[in-house]
């Protein structure tokens, strides 16, 4: 890193990687058009400091105020659906090239790298289809409760939406992590940056009917029904088995809402179900059909995949719970520390086992640790944002965060993972990440066994 | 009145509550469902065979079926790896009589095949019922699916050629797969009542008890894999994928052609939101035929762009084979002309 101006405002260079080593050269034989031309792609951020450099008085941006200060801004409803800063169009949900072959079967990752607080902006919600996604007309969606056979329950029911947001309804928020996230890693390090490792994963406020006032409406027979299949209403029809010992807690919800407004159409619009602490695909969207029965289901997605592989060739079936795992976003793989000095190690830790109960952090690989501080409210099976000072002396680092929950469930290392389930479980992997840090200030993903 | 205020006051509130969580009579929501709707809907096929379809088919039938509907994606024999991991193959007739697929553990698998891993094939009924073929699910009819499945199974070599697969037999083929044997529910991972009571599971027992250590918790650091160079540039620009401002940048990872890749990641994007990624791949076909094929055909032509660029529009068939392309009217013609172009220059 080059040496730091030390004056107001951090006036200093652009770090040399933000040039290719060509542009680099090109620079060094005098041709200063294209440092410029290279400066202006690399957004106005970087010019500003160049800018100010010049200005030996100070800061220009302090000492002459800047077009917004000096004229009239846009009318209110300029854009009557707000959209992000035009500044913003980083952090967008990304695929991962050859993870899967079809765009309609497969995974776009949320950024979580960029991401602060505990909810995940609707617009940036990891996705995950297995037949495409559609965008369903509400007054023709239906809900229909049936059970496997008439003895489970008093009557079969239909419900359209304006009978389902006449009914009490609940307002939560809660993580959804798919089973799959980090199944990248099991074996090595694969991907470069936390929207790979672990961008299957968001936290909404949810809102919507427990299921079991659905249930209850439909007369069901707790004794006899103990597990429900859900279904949903896109082409592959996503079935899914439930313990009833979940409904009947009332924490299974039918939601219609997400973070004050309805779903989005990727997420299930207008109906999916919550099923806190649970992987994702047993969340199913555009829910369609609710069935109460007596014995699992064993659907393809239970039965195919979403089943994790030991060694032994078995392969655990109904594996359904997240357990306590956690990551640091800021600053992750695929990053660059500016420079040397303070920083706010910033990031999630979530269980699906309850609340999470501490985090820490390790700066040296899992030799050391100190316990992190945590954004209250601490809710149950939501995200929990944690935070911890860091002071970078330059010198070469491994960051490491681990969780532990409610339960006292300790958050596992790799080595220890790997110990009882192998390398190719696919899902499920819920290890210790380590980002390490080099001189450079350049981030990147390793693992620590 | 004060005197008996209080036991008044708590069974209020006790009432109060109940009422609130349980409410019996949800007047004027919901309608009880008709016979026929819950037959519309409820197709699902358990492991106990309960919901399943009569019927029956043979598999010379299922061969024709598959031929006409399932392998272009899937291949003829089920060996396909071009839209999703291959249905068939990849077990032994010793792997029929264990119950057990050997490659599983011997790591000898190249790929863990549908019938590598499904211990139930009610499952895989169930499945192909409700959700293929992937671009006109609940097009098959039960005889239809009954067939498919016993050619599937000829291929596995689990039954005969001249096998017919029915609503009465079905239960007996469950007990030849070859992966009969191969799950386990005793772990720590269901949600709900464990199987000493009739659940599923171990009740929720972790496998792994890390301990929260504080200080000098080991000697060393073992570092176990880090990331490989080819890993570190397939993601595209990483400095494009953070913020230009903050406490950190991204890393810059690609070299100069960065804005060439980056204007067909663009592209790539354009046609996969327009749904052309479903039909077609890159190289190979999938429903119609893969870009490279495209371009070789049409490499010497002149009126190449803007004859496709009508074709993409209108749709049509029989320029490679009698599947059609449905119209794509619903477009932009300048997004039709950035897509064709894309295609024809060498779309990456
Ligand atoms: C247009 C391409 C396409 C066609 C045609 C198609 N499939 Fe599929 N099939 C897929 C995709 C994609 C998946 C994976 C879906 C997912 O991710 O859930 C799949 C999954 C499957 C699976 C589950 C495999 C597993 O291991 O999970 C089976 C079984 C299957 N298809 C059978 C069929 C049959 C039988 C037909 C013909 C009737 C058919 N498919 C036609 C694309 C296709
Ligand atoms: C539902 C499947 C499907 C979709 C979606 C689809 N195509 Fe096609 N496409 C086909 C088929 C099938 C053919 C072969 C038609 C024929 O034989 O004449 C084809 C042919 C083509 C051809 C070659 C035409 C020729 O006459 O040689 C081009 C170019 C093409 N498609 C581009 C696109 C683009 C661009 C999109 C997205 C806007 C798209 N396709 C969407 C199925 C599809």
């Amino acid at each position: 890193m080059g040496d730091i101006v030390k004056q107001p405002g951090r006036l200093r260079s652009a770090p040399e990687n933000f040039l290719s080593e060509e542009q680099v050269k090109a620079v060094g034989s005098g041709r200063r058009d294209f440092l410029r031309k290279s400066f202006l792609a690399a957004g106005a951020a970087l010019a500003a400091p160049m800018a100010a450099r010049a200005a030996s008085a100070g800061d220009i941006n302090i000492l002459e105020n800047p077009a917004w200060t000096t004229s009239l801004g846009l009318p209110v409803a300029t854009n009557p659906y707000g959209m992000p800063s035009k500044y913003e169009s980083q952090l967008l949900r990304r695929e991962s090239p050859g993870l899967a072959r079809v765009g309609g079967a497969s995974v776009s990752f949320a950024p979580l790298q960029g991401l602060f607080g505990i909810i995940t902006p609707s617009g940036l919600h990891f996705e995950r289809h297995h037949q495409g996604w559609h965008d369903i007309d509400p007054s023709r969606h239906r809900l229909m409760v049936n059970g496997s056979d008439d003895s489970l329950l008093k009557k079969a029911k239909v419900y359209t939406l304006d009978e389902l947001m006449r009914l009490p309804s609940v307002s939560r928020i809660h993580f959804i992590e798919c089973g799959a996230n980090t199944g990248l890693e099991w074996g090595n390090v694969a991907v470069p940056t936390v929207q790979y490792t672990h961008g299957m994963l968001s936290c909404s406020e949810f809102t919507g009917v427990p299921l079991k006032v659905l249930l209850e409406d439909c007369g069901v027979d707790y004794k006899k029904a103990r597990y429900v299949l859900a279904e949903g209403a896109d082409g592959s029809s996503m079935t899914r088995t439930i313990p009833m010992e979940m409904v009947e807690s009332g924490e299974v919800f039918v939601a219609y809402g997400q973070n004050g407004e309805m779903l989005r159409p990727e997420n299930g619009y207008p109906l999916r179900l919550v099923v806190p602490g649970v992987q994702g695909v047993s969340w199913v969207k555009w829910l369609r059909r609710i069935e109460v029965g007596d014995k699992p289901y064993a659907t393809k997605d239970e039965a195919v995949h979403y089943i994790d592989l030991l060694p032994s060739g078995l392969h655990r079936q109904y594996s359904s719970i997240q357990e306590a795992k956690s990551v640091i976003t800021t600053p992750s793989g695929g990053q660059t520390l500016l420079d040397k000095g303070f920083y706010n190690v910033s990031g999630l830790a979530w269980s699906g086992r309850g609340r999470i109960k501490q985090v820490d952090v390790s700066f040296d690989g899992g030799i050391n640790w100190q316990t992190a501080r945590l954004e209250g409210p601490i809710q149950n099976k939501a995200l929990t944002r944690f935070n911890t000072n860091w002071v970078w002396d330059g010198s070469p680092a491994i960051l490491q965060s681990r969780a532990m929950d409610e339960t006292g469930f300790v958050q596992p290392t790799y080595g220890q993972l790997r110990k009882v389930r192998g390398t190719k479980s696919i899902y499920h992997n819920n290890a210790i990440q380590s980002w390490k840090v080099i001189e450079s200030g350049e981030v990147s993903n390793v693992q620590v066994l | 009145m004060f005197r008996f205020s209080k036991p008044l006051f708590v069974f209020a509130l006790f009432f109060g509550s109940t009422v609130a969580i349980a409410f019996e009579n949800y007047q004027g929501v919901g309608r009880p469902a008709t016979p026929a709707e819950v037959r519309a809907w409820d197709i699902d096929v358990r492991p106990d065979f309960k919901g399943l379809p009569k019927g029956s088919g043979n598999v010379e039938r299922g061969n024709e079926l598959f031929e006409e509907k399932c392998a272009s994606c899937h291949g003829t024999f089920g060996e396909s790896n071009e839209v999703f991991t291959p249905l068939a193959g990849g077990t032994t007739r010793d792997d029929i009589k264990t119950g057990n697929v050997k490659g599983l553990s011997s790591g000898e698998l190249p790929q863990r095949t549908t019938f590598t891993k499904v211990a139930t094939i009610s499952t895989v009924f169930d499945y192909i019922q409700r959700a293929m073929p992937w671009t006109a699910p609940k097009s098959l009819k039960p005889d239809e699916v009954y067939a498919i499945l016993a050619y599937l199974l000829n291929l596995q070599e689990i039954v005969a050629g001249d096998f017919v697969l029915s609503d009465k037999n079905i239960a007996e083929v469950q007990k030849l797969l070859p992966n009969r044997n191969g799950m386990t529910t005793d772990h720590g991972m269901w949600p709900g009542a464990p199987a000493r009571r009739g659940g599923i599971g171990n009740g929720g027992k972790p496998d792994t008890a890390n301990k929260a250590c504080m200080k000098n918790c080991k000697p060393e650091v073992l570092i176990g894999s880090t990331l490989p160079d080819y890993a570190r540039t397939a993601h595209g620009e990483l400095a494009d994928q953070n913020r230009s401002f903050g406490p950190v940048r991204g890393t810059r990872t690609l070299g100069p052609e960065a804005a060439k890749k980056a204007a067909d990641a663009g592209t790539l994007d354009l046609a996969t939101k327009s749904g052309c990624m479903a039909c077609h791949g890159m190289k190979s076909k999938i429903v119609g035929p893969g870009y490279s094929e495209v371009i070789a055909r049409y490499k010497d032509q002149t009126d190449a762009e803007s004859r496709l660029i009508a074709k993409v529009k209108a749709g049509g068939q029989g320029v490679w084979g009698s599947i059609p392309m449905p119209p794509n009217g619903h477009l932009k013609d300048e997004d039709i002309k950035t897509l064709v172009q894309w295609i024809l220059s060498g779309s990456k």
